[in-house]
């Protein structure tokens, strides 16, 4: 009689909990994985597992030492981190770069904010732009791709870009681009991001575990498909085929697993949309005006920004409608 | 080169020159008096912006000992009788004296003292258990024992101890702001005179269940026997809903009540070790009770053995 | 496609394990616990004393003021004492104790079975029949039902909503109600039709019930007169559809404006237990002294269905279905979603008692807090459309001023964000808390 429990309601829980979501990333992570296993072989393996090691080795520490708190390895975000930034490099980078990435990930990125839940930016994001703006030539190096001839050592993106860059009209860059290779994934980039189909695989995954919700990553597509249409229709020669947008580079991995990062994307379904709608034009933006070839990151880092303003002013849809009765 | 960077620094300082006009003028414009005594009020209370005094802060304190002729009902319970001293005289008005209040805990109940017949599993806070049920014991009056107090406290002034499970208040640094007061679901904690060199007496209980049902919750609870209202000389205590309370103002630290009380829910502190013979009589007095208790409790126990039976 | 509300929501697995059991009469007590305030609203005065003898059916408490209601007496007997007693909260709460003797009902109550299906009582006699009963909302929440069937002047009901949902797991009292009491039902349905002046009636009823959707189907096709004006509606299963918002958005596509009242969008919404209630009362000037309770659990026995009299202990319902299993961890007052875990289970069966669920000791205890990671399961689960991380937040940091702002007060503590929330956060115990402080401070300003 002594352990009657006594409770507030609910007395049940769903069977939804933190680690089984990051787990479900993990898991969702896998074909794209192993696609780049396929592509760039052990290094995938090398790179992806460094930084999944040193992630984790990073936020033991600063649990143990720095923060003094128990360790919170367990709620497997720190694997998530580590992988997402894995599939944002080049194969062959240096581990050194790696390790150095990591640290900044977990450290900077999540670490100082207070750890799980309190971060402003997606951490295996600032990871990479840390490592992008510091070691450019690095970050920038692919290795050659089997089966992708017309293009060697250069992104896609990189190589329209180039190319446009020099004038070259686009009737005469097309020819060189396969766009079914580019959804398969036989093209070149970071080690997660270019098998685009394997990527798809794993946001089904996701949606089907009811982890995320469709609407970010169809809104960031789309965003990106109709301003690129409409740059398309406007001068085809001046501006490329909307699909290779979606197709190429960081569009799917960002879209899929970066922006629907629970902590640094917005609570309400309108507010939501917003945020992926920001992430599509920014990127397009930056692909086409911008400096860089791939502007993936960085918008979803700005936006990422966005994000407390837009859960103040963006409220959810009330029930009853939004203005109260007046009494 | 040159060119663009004497365009630069051109362009710049225009930009300087521009906007300090504009701040000019709409500081100018939106410019309002302050009395500059609030300032200087301000900086001699002691800024822990508690609200202890009733105010939103310190700053409206301040306002408030400004602009009020009558400052006598203003009082800053954190800075004390030498901070108000302190502003009176600043001010040129008069305050009244107040003595040294401490917040106390009124619940006795340790964990040893009252036995737990059930399990909380909800947030720890004492609001969600108290809006829930009546607490984990028998007792629906006493400490729940998840520390809301001590979360609100902005001196670091009460801390729970495990031991018990009961807050503690530490004299030395609490300053009678009251938050822990109101934070109290049970209303616990009371604001009491800090006494003559911290010498103290309180009934030690606020549950307000008949006797019979106290004493089965609790070893150390307020029975409502009545024994120390009749042995006050002063007329101190009162005995309303089944629990004694020591009214402060006319209590003369006599100790008659402590002595007397069956259950020992009176306590004392502050006094120095009583005269060997008095304590005997008072160690006697006392096992006295608890073999009573004792055998009440072992009474007890076999009827609810037999109920459960 | 199936109606079912709007927004958010949940989809807890319904374990309805007792729902084969037919209703079964639980024997009386030696003595029963009757508490004065069994309703939301003011507890009854009572109109009785020490050593009174009163016979079933016979007003023991008398209701103080508009929102309460009348306390009946369960049995024939002595009453011993009228005074505190601990509810299932262990809070003392003025009761009446009587000692049963024999089993003598009022001679003003028709106890025959026999169905009376005619009703030429005006609207007012029907309320006051219904108030002098002491009839309040079955389901739960025991809102007094003259108060709620009164349309206050200038207001017009358009409908009358029967919910049959149970959406709470476990509980299948309601349930058995419709298929072992159905004619009853649907006379109870007019008469309460007739009360408001209505000439639509819908049952609505969930679809992981089909045998009480084709029964009461059945029932009315049978009926000319029920026919045409009562229709039952299946509705798709999901979590917080018994809600009485949330049902009047599944049925009439109809949202109540935050601070309003169903009445406000013609709606008004009775439970199938009180509906029942009303026709005993109406019909046969049978006052509430017994309910059927939903006795309930995993590792229970013999999962019941019990017609329990208003009183009883809640251990000997248990000990009745078979005793209570050996890691018993909680005991729940009505279902597990909204349902009171009990801290004394003597204290006694109610007018509110729907169920009484036991659950064992590792599904009682919450798992362990982890920080909040921002998902938003929580703002898509509440079928209010709040952000229930928010309010939590700002209840724990004691920021009360700014809970209005954020219609914490439209909160209908359905435990939605709770059940969803991945990090097992106590969303809805802060929420509680700070909806209450809400109340508080409309209310004092509405008082100036």
């Amino acid at each position: 009689m002594s352990n009657r429990i006594v409770a507030p309601s609910p007395h049940l829980h769903g069977d939804f909990s933190t680690p089984r979501i990051m787990r479900d990333v993990v898991i969702a992570l896998i074909p794209a994985f192993a696609f780049s296993v396929f592509i760039y072989g052990l290094n995938a393996v090398f790179v992806t597992g460094i930084a999944i090691l040193s992630c984790m080795l990073f936020e033991w520490l600063i649990d143990r030492f720095m923060l003094r708190r128990p360790c919170t390895l367990g709620d497997w975000s720190a694997v998530v981190t580590g992988t997402l930034l894995a599939f944002n490099l080049p194969a062959t980078i240096s581990p050194w770069l790696i390790i150095l990435g990591s640290l900044v990930a977990i450290g900077i990125g999540k670490m100082s904010f207070g750890g799980l839940g309190r971060n402003l930016f997606n951490p295996a994001l600032v990871g990479r732009v840390f490592l992008l703006i510091s070691f450019p030539v690095q970050m920038t190096l692919f290795p050659d791709t089997a089966g992708v001839d017309a293009i060697t050592g250069a992104t896609p993106l990189a190589f329209v870009k180039g190319a446009l860059k020099t004038g070259t009209p686009v009737a005469e860059i097309m020819p060189n681009i396969d766009l079914g290779g580019l959804f398969l994934g036989f093209k070149d980039g970071s080690l997660g991001e270019i098998g685009a189909l394997a990527l798809l695989i794993g946001g089904i995954y996701l949606l089907i575990r009811r982890v995320i919700t469709w609407r970010i990553p169809v809104f960031v597509l789309g965003t990106m498909f109709v301003f690129a249409s409409i740059l398309w229709l406007a001068n085809p020669e001046l501006y490329i085929n909307p699909l290779f947008h979606v197709f190429a580079g960081g569009a799917m991995l960002g879209a899929i697993f970066m922006a629907t990062d629970y902590v640094t994307s917005p609570m309400s379904k309108k507010g939501q949309a917003i945020y992926a709608i920001g992430i599509g034009v920014i990127t397009i933006l930056i692909r086409v005006w911008g400096a860089y070839p791939e502007g993936m990151s960085f918008a979803i880092l700005i936006m990422n920004a966005t994000v407390p303003l837009i859960n103040m002013y963006v409220k959810p849809s009330r029930f009853g409608g939004n203005s109260p009765k007046k009494k | 080169m040159n060119e663009t960077l004497i365009y630069t620094i051109a362009i710049l300082v225009g930009l300087g020159l521009i906007a300090a006009v504009v701040l000019y003028f709409v500081a100018q414009k939106f410019k309002v008096y302050e009395d500059p005594r609030i300032d200087e009020t301000e900086a001699m209370l002691p800024g822990a912006n508690c609200g202890g005094c009733g105010f939103a802060g310190c700053r409206a304190m301040a306002e408030a000992l400004v602009k009020q002729d009558d400052i006598s009902a203003l009082y800053c319970p954190v800075g004390g009788a030498a901070t108000m001293k302190a502003v009176a005289e600043y001010l040129g008005k008069a305050v009244a004296e107040k003595e040294p209040m401490v917040a106390v805990v009124r619940c006795g109940g340790t964990s040893c003292n009252r036995a737990r017949i059930n399990t909380f599993d909800g947030a720890r806070s004492c609001a969600v258990e108290a809006s829930l049920y009546g607490g984990e014991t028998g007792c629906t009056f006493g400490c729940l024992g998840n520390g809301d107090c001590t979360r609100v406290c902005n001196f670091d002034a009460i801390h729970m101890n495990p031991e018990t499970g009961l807050p503690e208040v530490d004299e030395e640094k609490c300053t009678a702001c009251g938050a822990c007061v109101k934070a109290c679901p049970k209303q616990i904690i009371e604001l009491r005179k800090k006494g003559p060199k911290g010498r103290r007496v309180w009934v030690n209980c606020v549950n307000r269940d008949k006797g019979a049902i106290t004493r089965k919750a609790c070893t150390v609870g307020c029975i409502g026997c009545g024994k120390c209202v009749k042995t006050c000389p002063f007329e101190a205590i009162t005995l309303e809903n089944n629990v004694a309370y020591i009214d402060p103002a006319k209590c003369r630290l006599c100790r008659k009540c402590v002595a007397v009380c069956p259950t020992g829910a009176i306590v004392e502190v502050g006094f120095p070790a009583r005269k060997p013979e008095t304590a005997a009589a008072t160690a006697q007095a006392q096992t006295q009770v608890s073999a009573q208790q004792e055998t009440t409790i072992a009474q007890q126990q076999q009827e609810g053995g037999e109920q459960h039976a | 496609m199936l109606k079912t509300f709007r927004l958010g929501g949940v989809h807890p697995h319904d374990y309805k394990i007792s729902r084969d059991a037919a209703i079964r009469m639980f024997d009386i007590p030696a003595t029963v616990t009757i508490p004065l305030g069994q309703h939301i609203g003011a507890p009854a005065t009572a109109a009785v004393k020490k050593g009174d003898r009163v016979l079933v059916g016979d007003v023991i408490g008398t209701a103080t003021g508009f929102v309460s209601a009348n306390i009946h007496s369960s049995v024939s007997g002595t009453v011993t004492s009228v005074d505190a007693v601990p509810d299932g909260a262990n809070l003392r709460k003025p009761a009446v104790t009587i000692a049963v003797e024999g089993d003598e009902w009022n001679p003003a109550i028709d106890r025959s079975e026999t169905l009376v299906r005619e009703c030429t009582l005006e609207p007012k006699e029907i309320i006051a029949k219904i108030a002098a009963a002491g009839i309040v909302g079955l389901g739960g929440a025991t809102f007094p039902t003259q108060v709620k069937l009164s349309v206050p002047p200038g207001k017009k009901a358009e409908m009358l909503i029967i919910n049959g949902v149970e959406c709470e797991p476990y509980l299948t009292a309601d349930y058995r109600l419709m298929m072992e009491r159905g004619e009853e039902l649907l006379v109870g349905c007019e008469i309460l039709m007739r009360a408001l002046g209505v000439e639509k009636c819908y049952i609505g009823i969930e679809n992981n019930k089909p045998e009480a959707i084709g029964h009461l189907r059945q029932l009315i096709a049978a009926d000319t007169a029920f026919a045409s004006r009562i229709e039952v509606v299946p509705l798709k299963m999901r979590y917080p559809q018994g809600g009485e918002k949330q049902l009047i958005a599944a049925i009439a596509k109809r949202e109540v404006p935050s601070g309003a009242l169903p009445i406000d969008v013609g709606a008004v919404v009775q439970n199938v237990g009180t509906t029942f209630a009303v026709y005993q009362a109406v019909q046969k000037n049978r006052p509430i002294v017994d309910r059927v309770v939903t006795v309930t659990g995993k590792k229970l026995a013999n999962p019941s269905n019990l017609l329990v009299r208003i009183g009883t202990p809640i251990s000997s319902l248990i000990e009745a279905c078979g005793g209570m299993p050996e890691d018993t961890g909680k005991v729940i007052n009505g279902g597990p979603m909204m349902g009171r875990a009990m801290a004394n289970i003597d204290a006694p069966v109610t007018k509110g008692t729907s169920g009484v669920l036991l659950m064992d000791e590792r599904s009682s205890l919450r798992a362990s807090e982890m920080p909040c990671i921002s998902c938003a399961k929580c703002v898509d689960a509440c079928p209010m459309g709040l952000e229930p991380y928010l309010i939590s937040k700002l209840s724990r940091l004691r920021l009360y001023d700014r809970l209005e702002r954020e219609r914490t007060a439209d909160c209908i503590e359905c435990g939605c964000c709770s059940f969803t929330c991945p990090s097992h956060l106590p969303l809805l115990d802060y929420i509680r808390l700070g909806k209450a402080e809400t109340m508080k401070l409309i209310r004092a300003r509405q008082a100036k």
